[in-house]
């Protein structure tokens, strides 16, 4: 009975090295189609926002600070796709999970550092008329 | 004396057992993929906090240099192009390495270097023409933190091409084993990785500075 469930572990983990391997996990390769159609985007993605600082051609600088965040935001989408090769199957989804878990770590960072400091900040600005009050 | 020991052993084989006796089998390198990866998650976690210090602290000019009056885009344009090539030639390396084409891997993997080293090349220019100008890290917090975020990827990028120029001694030494393979493939997440870092340093430091 023991032998006998040993062997069936053993077949049930050797399917699920073969699997890992055939994929070759985070790291697998693309085809030069996938790289050239990643660098394509990328160069359009970098050219874009420069183009839009450098030559000013929207007046509204907060208008051009939320493209260029979203372009950002798209480029590194591409860069996950076609040059890292993420997807959900790769080491039976652990990737993606370290992945998901560590976005939401750097949203929760970056969100809460900048809007916390923020407030402080606009809360702190009337210390400066301090003398007017009453 | 026989009773006492049979009763022993009966108790050992009774006792339930929560494990796997026999070691399974782990083949070399299985789990590289995944532990490097998630090493690239926690660099990625640096990176976050030292993105959310220059979030919080790149305005503080302390009556110094603002980024209008430091920052060249021309250079970060260079620059980034530097960085976005070397990742394509290094993507040519890996698929060269596929086919086992050894020579043309070393070609495509000292193309990727050389790009490197233009990059950090432009980068320390950059940085030299700065501190030259008065803008060194102590002057604000500013640049204290800008520095620091940008700093810290350029010694990634300096390390990752010291570990290049390791890995192609040793494929030129020992061929494309299958160890050889593995760290380039490690090689190839961290400087694509690294491509991504960049893209989230010339948005949020440099184009978004030029729009404050």
């Amino acid at each position: 009975m023991t032998t006998n469930s040993h062997v069936e572990a053993q077949i049930l983990h050797s399917d699920a090295g073969h699997h890992g391997h055939d994929d070759h996990g985070g790291g697998a390769h693309g085809s030069l189609k996938s790289y050239l159609i990643g660098f394509g985007l990328s160069v359009i993605l970098t050219a874009v926002p420069f183009w839009l600082v450098m030559a000013g051609t929207i007046a509204d600088k907060a208008v051009t600070a939320l493209i260029v965040l979203v372009l950002a935001a798209v480029q590194i989408v591409v860069h996950m796709i076609y040059f890292l090769h993420m997807n959900t199957r790769s080491e039976n989804g652990w990737t993606m999970m370290a992945m998901i878990f560590t976005v939401i770590m750097v949203v929760i960072a970056l969100t809460g550092s900048l809007w916390v400091m923020h407030h402080l900040n606009v809360n702190m600005m009337p210390m400066h008329d301090m003398s007017q009050m009453p | 004396m026989s009773v006492a020991i049979t009763t022993q052993s009966s108790i050992q084989d009774s006792e339930p057992v929560f494990h796997v006796i026999d070691e399974h089998a782990h083949p070399e390198g299985a789990s590289t993929m995944l532990g490097f990866w998630i090493y690239l998650m926690s660099d990625c976690l640096i990176f976050a906090m030292l993105f959310a210090t220059y979030g919080v602290l790149g305005g503080n000019y302390a009556a110094g240099p603002s980024p209008k009056g430091l920052f060249d885009l021309k250079l970060v344009a260079l620059n980034t192009t530097m960085l976005l090539l070397s990742s394509i030639t290094y993507g040519f390396a890996m698929l060269t390495m596929e086919k086992s084409k050894i020579v043309q891997t070393q070609l495509w993997l000292a193309i990727t270097g050389l790009f490197g080293l233009a990059f950090l090349g432009i980068e320390l220019t950059e940085f030299a023409h700065m501190i030259h100008e008065g803008a060194t890290p102590q002057r604000s917090a500013f640049l204290s933190s800008f520095f620091t975020l940008v700093g810290t990827h350029g010694l990634h990028v300096t390390f990752g091409l010291v570990w290049l120029v390791t890995l192609m001694v040793q494929t030129a030494r020992f061929g494309l084993t299958e160890a050889n393979r593995r760290r380039l493939m490690c090689l190839s997440m961290f400087w694509h990785f690294l491509d991504v870092v960049w893209i989230g340093v010339f948005t949020f430091v440099y184009l978004l500075g030029m729009l404050r």
